[in-house]
């Protein structure tokens, strides 16, 4: 390769990382800029299997490029050994050290989906906040049983508090998933899932259902608000402040397939809904449209 | 109370007809090309021929170049689904809603999964191991070559069905998966969903019966002295590969058919309610899906150890590590599954246990990666089409595994599962891996079936092109799943700012187009210019395996003496020592023509359109049809016919005169 040349690609790799830095500049990259402890410490852990895969990458990538060069057709200076084919000692090398990298992340792998499991409780002096998370065609209700008030497609909590979201659907699956916060966990008819988050910094963050659930799935986006405790709890007076309250027809409306739904709220819920809507998945020859189990869980 | 209208079309009714611009101009052009071709073959005279030579053919040579035909032409069609996407991701934004309707969006993301798996990637893969694999243990046939002409017209079935919703009807919208309950009838009531059970009901019993095919071919017919541990790896990967397919398939076709009871019969295996269990099905159809992967990316890594070792002019490095991490591979392709779906919320111990598993996978891989470079090392590299293929292979799928890595750690997995970053990621692995691996053998043994080698220049060019599209189109879906964005959307807000992104994702998808123009083009002018390209020698790349000890194009009965293998690299073997045996001609037997596969094939297409419109007397006809079929074939006791010594003598010295 002569010089001009190699100066052109490097001109040109410049160019691409500036061009790309410029552009994607002030873009929010939620995953990698987590703003709760429980997101932090997932991309903490993608970023340690990234290092360790590069180990084995990096090498990969030099090999690869440097044996083209080095013995490409034209160079007979190259030694050329066609029978050459087998080492016991350099294969040992690539079965034993990839098996040790392997080790090392099976331990991290096995520890980690412990610590982060989304079903375990995150420690805080805080008194957890409890939602329940309903999806449906094609809307988040979220449920505050502490509260007893509901919203749709919209969240708020408050900061450096741990948040418990038990979470059903009663529509096709969807996947929760507030990416600033933290990983993602299916909503599935007739069975509950849980995950535990909190926010580390006051903001507006993103969420929205990661799995396909139908024809309005890609508006199923919401606002997880983490704000101060005060703030919350005037959002709240204020949300019990209207007339809004959530029974079992205003449901049955609301489960109706809707598309792009603005927040909304409901000053009081009906006692037991979550469970109702679960149960009705579960009572023998019930279906699906009928939402008046309500006599079996009380 | 007997509805004749309803009994003679079932559920169709005219509604079932494309009343929305995009589809109709699909479905239109999709006709007015056959009507083109066909009108075409009756100007030329060709139906004949066509119907003789090849569509009857049970040569496992025609029938693996109907596969690859077929293969390409879906390819078109994925590829125009995706400019479709693309075009809808990128424009709508905000108060834009783009080109496409949700429905649509959905329909077109769906078919153009399915259609890229298993009718782009499998077709390439069963064309390839069709046209390569009895060339290269020696063998003149298939086992099973009736079996083989069987399931090549199934899969043309499944196919023919999948395309045809965009007449009749319309394609699901539950994801190239459809997952339950979406799938269920509840949630899409329509045939969409039918048509996806059995275009790929019927396309899969085909890849079962090509699985238990060439299984067969490799265990009882290779040449003598062709021991397991000197088959070349190519054989090795397909072994494994069939394996897979002979487990895996009957857990698809399973998975389909309750689907399908759900659907049209008011069972509940998989419905919400009732006490159906949708995960149930999640976990079935990924104790396929996940084999499936490996079933298309193994025969792709069998080409490149055959590629490398060619073109580096040295022995493949590592031949033991090879075959055990082959079957490292295919074991434990069985034992990760789970990991496509960490988020179901299974609890930590069975999600760590998934996460170590497709780690675990990582080691033989890796073994793989670096046999491969060490057959470089010390080599005398030619850098020809198929081995820039190869290293395009070797740096993208690095990249893409790494991804894998990441994903592997189920809590990292949570945060970029069904992102964009998943979506890149498994398109790395299947371009960069499969599709990488079959272009490259198909440059490799083109010469080989046709006689002319393929342009190398334009060759040159579809490779650049494909490299860099495939670049543009898969890293910025990389960052977008960083910055939080879901696969599968028809829309986002502006304030995102993910516009860019898409717009040069659907840049990328140009530049992938300009690769397939090279290659059309590579086609055309390689057939134009094949007097310039001939391939006089039959081992126009200085092989190793036995089949470039025959002449090209290699004739139907492959070798006229059956070879005598004594090491691993064959042929090479032979030109080192410079042994020439003396041609010795005996009478070859192989089997006649059969239209019957094309007939069971057309039976059960009826049945498979029966069961999408609901249509009882087109499903009796069709079984009634496939029975009868079968039974009039098996009875068939003048299946074979045989060519004398004196006529293999005959055409063995024209074939090599005009080589030579």
């Amino acid at each position: 390769m002569n010089k001009k040349r190699l100066s052109l690609i490097l001109i040109g790799v410049a160019v691409a990382i500036t061009l790309a830095a410029v552009f994607l500049h002030g873009h929010n990259f939620a995953v990698l800029n987590p703003q709760g402890e429980v997101g932090r410490k997932e991309r903490n852990l993608m970023y340690v299997a990234l290092v360790m895969s590069l180990v084995v990458v990096i090498p990969v990538f030099v090999m690869l490029f440097g044996f083209a060069w080095t013995y490409r057709e034209g160079n007979k200076k190259a030694m050329y050994k066609p029978n050459w084919d087998h080492n016991r000692t350099i294969e040992s090398i690539w079965w034993g050290v990839p098996t040790l990298l392997i080790t090392i992340l099976a331990v991290i792998a096995w520890n980690s989906s412990h610590d982060l499991d989304p079903y375990k409780a995150l420690v805080s002096n805080k008194q957890p906040i409890q939602v329940e998370v309903v999806a449906l065609d094609w809307k988040w209700l979220f449920i505050y049983p502490q509260q007893n008030i509901a919203s749709v497609n919209f969240l708020q909590f408050p900061v450096d508090t741990p948040v418990n979201y038990t979470i059903t659907s009663d529509a096709p699956m969807n996947s929760f998933w507030i990416p600033s916060l933290g990983g993602q966990v299916y909503a599935m008819s007739g069975m509950t899932t849980q995950l535990h988050l909190m926010a580390n910094k006051i903001g507006d963050f993103e969420g929205s259902s990661a799995n396909i659930s139908g024809t309005g799935f890609a508006g199923m986006r919401f606002v997880a608000r983490a704000s101060s405790q005060a703030d919350f709890d005037s959002w709240v007076a204020m949300v019990k402040g209207q007339d809004t309250p959530l029974n079992t027809t205003d449901y049955k409306n609301l489960a109706k397939p809707s598309e792009n739904n603005p927040a909304s709220y409901y000053s009081s819920v009906q006692s037991n809904l979550f469970d109702d809507i679960l149960l009705k998945y579960m009572a023998p020859g019930s279906t699906v449209h009928n939402g008046s189990m309500a006599g079996m869980s009380m | 109370m007997f509805h004749f209208a309803s009994a003679l079309t079932g559920r169709m009714n005219m509604q079932a007809f494309p009343r929305d611009t995009i589809t109709a101009g699909g479905a239109l052009s999709m006709v007015f090309a056959l009507i083109a071709i066909a009108a075409f073959l009756t100007y030329k005279k060709r139906w004949k021929w066509l119907w003789k030579e090849w569509l009857t053919s049970l040569d496992p040579k025609r029938i693996g170049v109907m596969y690859i035909i077929v293969a390409l032409v879906m390819l078109l069609r994925g590829l125009g689904d995706v400019l479709l996407i693309r075009t809808q991701q990128a424009t709508s934004v905000g108060s834009s809603h783009g080109i496409l309707n949700s429905d649509h969006f959905q329909q077109i993301f769906s078919a153009h999964g399915s259609i890229m798996i298993f009718f782009v990637a499998m077709g390439l893969m069963f064309g390839l191991i069709n046209l390569i694999l009895p060339l290269h243990i020696g063998a003149r046939d298939v086992a099973f070559p009736f079996l083989n002409s069987v399931a090549f017209w199934l899969f043309v079935a499944g196919m023919a069905l999948m395309n045809l919703s965009i007449i009749f009807g319309e394609f699901s919208a539950a994801g190239w998966l459809a997952y339950p309950p979406l799938s269920e009838l509840q949630y899409s009531p329509g045939v969409g969903v039918d048509y996806w059970i059995w275009s790929l009901q019927i396309a899969g019993v085909g890849s079962l019966l090509s699985g238990v095919n060439f299984l067969t071919t490799i265990f009882k017919m290779r040449a003598p002295g062709m021991t397991m541990m000197k088959m070349p790896i190519f054989v090795w990967s397909v072994l494994c590969s069939m394996l897979l397919v002979v487990f895996a398939f009957p857990i698809l076709t399973v998975t389909l058919a309750l689907l399908y009871f759900d659907r049209s019969l008011g069972m509940h295996f998989f419905t919400s309610t009732g006490g159906g269990n949708p995960m149930m099905y999640v976990n079935l159809i990924w104790a396929w899906g996940h084999p499936e992967v490996y079933i298309l990316v193994l025969p792709a890594f069998g080409i490149y150890s055959e590629v490398v070792a060619t073109f580096a002019r040295k022995r493949l490095f590592g031949y033991k590590s090879m075959v055990w991490a082959l079957g490292a591979i295919t074991f434990l392709s069985f034992s990760v599954w789970l990991h496509h779906f960490f988020t179901m919320g299974a609890g930590a111990d069975v999600n760590a246990f998934f996460g170590i598993m497709t780690m675990v996978i990582a080691v033989p891989t890796g073994v793989k990666i670096f046999n491969w470079l060490f057959t470089m090392y010390h080599g005398r590299i030619l850098f020809a089409t198929p081995m820039l293929w190869f290293m395009g292979f070797i740096a993208t799928f690095t990249v893409g595994g790494v991804a894998g890595v990441l994903m592997a750690v189920p809590p990292a997995d949570f945060q970029i599962h069904n992102s964009l970053f998943l979506v890149a990621h498994f398109h790395t692995m299947i371009i960069g891996g499969v599709v990488f691996g079959y272009f490259a053998g198909i440059t490799y043994w083109f010469p080989k079936i046709f006689g002319f080698k393929l342009n190398e220049r334009l060759g040159r060019y579809a490779f650049w092109s494909w490299l860099v599209g495939f670049l543009l189109a898969f890293i910025p879906l990389y960052i977008l799943g960083f910055m939080g964005a879901t696969r599968r959307l028809d829309h986002y807000s502006a304030s995102e700012g993910w516009q860019g992104l898409f717009i040069v994702a659907g840049v990328g998808v140009l530049f992938v187009l300009l690769g397939v123009g090279f290659q059309i083009l590579q086609f055309i002018v390689s057939i134009i210019q094949r007097k310039q390209n001939i391939d006089a020698t039959g081992d126009p790349w200085n092989g190793r395996t036995l089949e470039w000890s025959a002449p090209s194009p290699v004739p139907f009965y492959n070798f006229t003496t059956i070879p005598e293998v004594h090491s691993r690299d064959a042929f090479w073997e032979t030109k080192r020592a410079k042994i020439s045996m003396p041609p010795r001609y005996e009478d070859i037997t192989l089997p006649k023509n059969s239209p019957m596969g094309i007939f069971i094939a057309a039976f059960a297409f009826m049945v498979g359109f029966g069961c999408i419109w609901h249509i009882v007397w087109l499903i009796v006809l069709g079984l009634i049809g496939v029975v009868i079929t079968v039974l009039v074939r098996s009875a068939d006791e003048d299946t074979e016919e045989t060519t004398t010594a004196a006529e293999v003598k005959r055409l063995d010295r024209v074939a090599r005169k005009v080589a030579a």
